[in-house]
């Protein structure tokens, strides 16, 4: 028999840290409990995306959405809708600024103007069965290009779809395949790059996690298109459970048949290892993953001969990123037309024409609904960040968004219109990076954030080059400078100039991105940063040595959480009358305004 | 050492595998020890400055053994921007040692990590390698750590009397 209900609750990281797992469980034996097991199946997904309202419970063929639900709701839940067949109220979704609960799924803003071509399956599999996947009429593109194509006919659709590449660069893929093709050499490998190093981002992982099969796939038609019969998934460390998940996924494909030699019969051998990357940012840098993946230092070496020529062990390699991969299988079932029908531009005569296709971002920070978030390419800031992750917190304005990672920059309200695409954002400063996006309420310093990103570059920068090793500390030094309120004019100058010496001068992607924070932060928010050297002061109240606590009189109700919360115990008062802080003993860490429920600690 | 000819064995033996064998090698001493180090060098033929060059390249591996116990703070943007730093000075002062730094007793080590990609439920750490808090509080580190200590107590028991 059929079951009548699939419940889907999400393992990614994030809801499993959140104990979904538990949750699972207790499911699993009230359903039992109550007789259920037959009507009633209960699957672990991958990341459904909506991270910030964590644990997720999906039902299917319902469509009902249920979040934050612990083991406590689980009896509820399954007497309310699995046995009375009515939506339980208590944990369905509830919009951040009030109002009714919305029961489905597709009501939600959140879902709503979502557009999923790589996260297609997201949330809906167990990705670790394959037969979920190809229920998913998955591997239909990879049977389709073995036995009816031919790679040429590959590699053209691919190009003509105008696919770009989503690590960041946005180098066309079907160029590149192109390219790898037409190189020289009998052995020619693939290569994945799953060391999703941007600090933002996570689409990476969550596909990994939750849709290993759609890289596999995309990786296997790759290596048809250019000729490659040795492929490897390089993925961070950090990701345990996206190595274990694509290890898994291997595993079963070459049981399958869709790895391994003579794949579905077609004559066609491909095979794919994973490698552990080490806790190195540069490692994401295409000539760093490579020198990485044969067991050498990541560090990068000049491109005049690119990679599709002589990259892995000096033969031609096709380096693409997961995301991009996970996309190919659509393009190759649903046709170029499809596909280039979404985003923006026209890549009809140039391949660098436009922006095809959808883009998947992780918006975090200061907002309401934070996770992952798939739309159509020309989608605008303001309609990512208010309408899709729901505005910023009550109490907060909007002051910047991040995109891009450290090899992006901060982008002002003016440009909320701007339409999100390869070149929009490059004009403007940024880059699309992985698509991380981090959005900064009013509160946030762009000082403060520039020396983040800065101390960041400084420290991955692997030290091959001058200009990224001594110039992103020289940067450093300055934003320190800044941000103590020890800086003059022509320190601010010379951080400008630096930046742009280390754009033009560095020998990789990391060093030649890396000023770009500064250049943004000084481009649109000039005067925040001269408000630290004229006046010292920091007007978000971020910088320590700029700032300091006092207590409001007024508001202080003599709780005294304050006082007992602070390390420092430079928080004194009697209780139910007003306390003060010792300014001398004061370490500025913040706890007093995190503790206190009257907002009666002033930060100036 | 049988322990790290297994590990070169499971690896094939491949030069090009050294980075999967150090991580093995580091899980299974939680550092990378000279003996160890030496030990690959004769049996991949890699000179031992090279795998040294390795094995401080990467922010993974350590020289160094590092505590039982592992804390490690998302250092990421969206961590960051929640007052991930914030964490990690709580921990600091809770623990008595510096970020990068083990405890006297080599209980815990504290670090900030790169992003763990976990931004939507920021701040974040991680305990050892992949348990991962989210939505963290500064003013509760002290119970936090409190209750890892008494967690490991418990384990150390049971094991015991088992």
């Amino acid at each position: 028999m059929e079951p009548r209900l699939s419940v889907l609750i999400c393992s990614g990281t994030g809801c499993a840290s959140n104990k979904s797992m538990e949750v699972m469980d207790a499911l699993r034996k009230e359903i039992a409990t109550r007789g259920l097991e037959q009507e009633v199946e209960v699957v672990q997904t991958g990341c459904q995306g909506f991270c910030a309202v964590g644990p997720i419970v999906y039902v299917q063929p319902d469509d009902v959405f249920y979040q934050q639900v612990g083991v406590k709701d689980v009896p509820r839940l399954v007497e309310e809708h699995f046995l009375k067949g009515r939506p339980y109220k208590d944990k369905l979704y509830v919009p951040p600024m009030g109002g009714m609960p919305i029961p489905k799924l597709m009501d939600i803003p959140f879902f709503k103007s979502q557009v999923l071509v790589a996260l297609r399956n997201k949330g809906l599999i167990d990705p670790e069965k394959i037969e979920d996947y190809i229920a998913r009429d998955g591997y239909q593109a990879l049977a389709r290009v073995l036995t009816e194509m031919k790679p040429e006919q590959v590699i053209e659709c691919v190009t003509k779809s105008g696919l770009r590449g989503r690590g960041g660069g946005g180098f066309p893929t079907g160029v590149k395949w192109a390219s790898a093709r037409k190189a020289s050499g009998d052995i020619k490998y693939v290569l994945c790059n799953g060391d999703e190093g941007d600090p933002g981002a996570f689409m990476d992982r969550s596909i990994m996690e939750g849709d290993p099969h759609s890289v596999l796939e995309g990786m296997c038609i790759a290596a048809f298109a250019v000729g490659s019969s040795q492929g490897y998934v390089y993925v961070r460390k950090e990701y345990p459970l996206a190595v274990q998940r694509i290890e898994v996924a291997i595993e079963q494909a070459r049981e399958f048949g869709l790895l391994g030699k003579d794949i579905l019969g077609a004559g066609f051998d491909f095979d794919v290892e994973v490698r552990r990357g080490a806790g190195a940012f540069v490692c994401g840098e295409s000539t760093a993953l490579m020198a990485s993946i044969e067991g050498n230092p990541g560090e990068p070496r000049a491109k005049y001969i690119h990679t599709v020529d002589a990259g892995l062990w000096n033969r031609p390699s096709c380096l693409n990123n997961v995301e991009t991969f996970a996309n190919v299988p659509m393009i190759l079932q649903r046709g170029w037309e499809w596909f280039s029908s979404i985003g923006t531009g026209d890549v009809s005569q140039d391949p660098w024409g436009g922006s095809k296709g959808t883009k998947v971002f992780s918006i975090a920070g200061d907002v309401n609904n934070t996770g992952l978030i798939e739309v159509p390419m020309g989608t605008t800031l303001r309609e990512i960040v208010f309408d899709i992750a729901g505005g910023l917190p009550e109490g907060k304005r909007f002051k910047a968004v991040q995109t891009g990672g450290p090899s992006g920059g901060f982008l002002p309200e003016s440009l909320l219109n701007l339409p999100v695409d390869f070149d929009r954002l490059v004009e403007a400063g940024s880059m699309m990076g992985s698509g991380g996006m981090v959005v900064l309420g009013h509160d946030k310093c762009m000082v403060d954030s520039a020396k983040f990103f800065i101390d960041f570059t400084a420290d991955e920068s692997c030290g091959k080059c001058t200009p990224c090793r001594i110039g992103s500390k020289i940067m450093l030094q300055s934003l320190e400078k800044i941000s103590e309120g020890k800086a003059t004019e022509e320190d601010v100058e010379q951080l400008e100039r630096v930046a742009h010496e280390v754009a033009n001068l560095s020998l990789c992607g990391l060093g030649k991105s890396a000023p770009n924070p500064v250049l943004t932060a000084l481009r649109y928010f000039r005067d925040e940063v001269m408000a630290h050297v004229h006046e010292k002061r920091c007007p978000a109240g971020e910088c320590k040595a700029l700032i300091t606590y006092s207590i409001d009189a007024g508001k202080c109700t003599g709780c005294t959480l304050c006082a007992k919360n602070c390390p420092t115990d430079c928080i004194t008062g009697e209780r139910k009358a007003a306390h003060a802080i010792v300014t001398d003993r004061c370490i500025k860490c913040g706890s007093c305004k995190i503790v206190c429920n009257f907002d009666a600690v002033v930060v100036q | 050492m049988q322990k790290i000819l297994q590990i070169v064995e499971k690896w094939g033996g491949r030069k090009d595998c050294l980075i999967e064998m150090l991580h093995d090698v580091q899980t299974e001493y939680n550092h990378l020890p000279e003996s160890a180090l030496r030990v690959l060098s004769a049996r991949l033929s890699v000179p031992l400055t090279q795998i040294t060059h390795v094995a401080t390249f990467y922010a993974s591996f350590s020289l160094v053994p590092k505590g039982d116990t592992r804390l490690r703070v998302c250092m990421g943007t969206a961590c960051y921007q929640k007052g991930g730093n914030r964490i990690l000075e709580a921990l600091e002062r809770e623990l008595k040692v510096k970020s990068g730094e083990v405890t006297p007793d080599g209980e815990f080590s504290l670090e900030s990590a790169r992003c763990i990609g976990c931004c939507g439920i920021a701040p974040a750490l991680v305990v050892d390698d992949d348990d991962v808090f989210g939505k963290v509080n500064p003013t509760k580190m002290k119970k936090f750590v409190a209750d890892i200590k008494k967690k490991k107590q418990a384990g150390k028991q049971s094991a015991a009397e088992a």
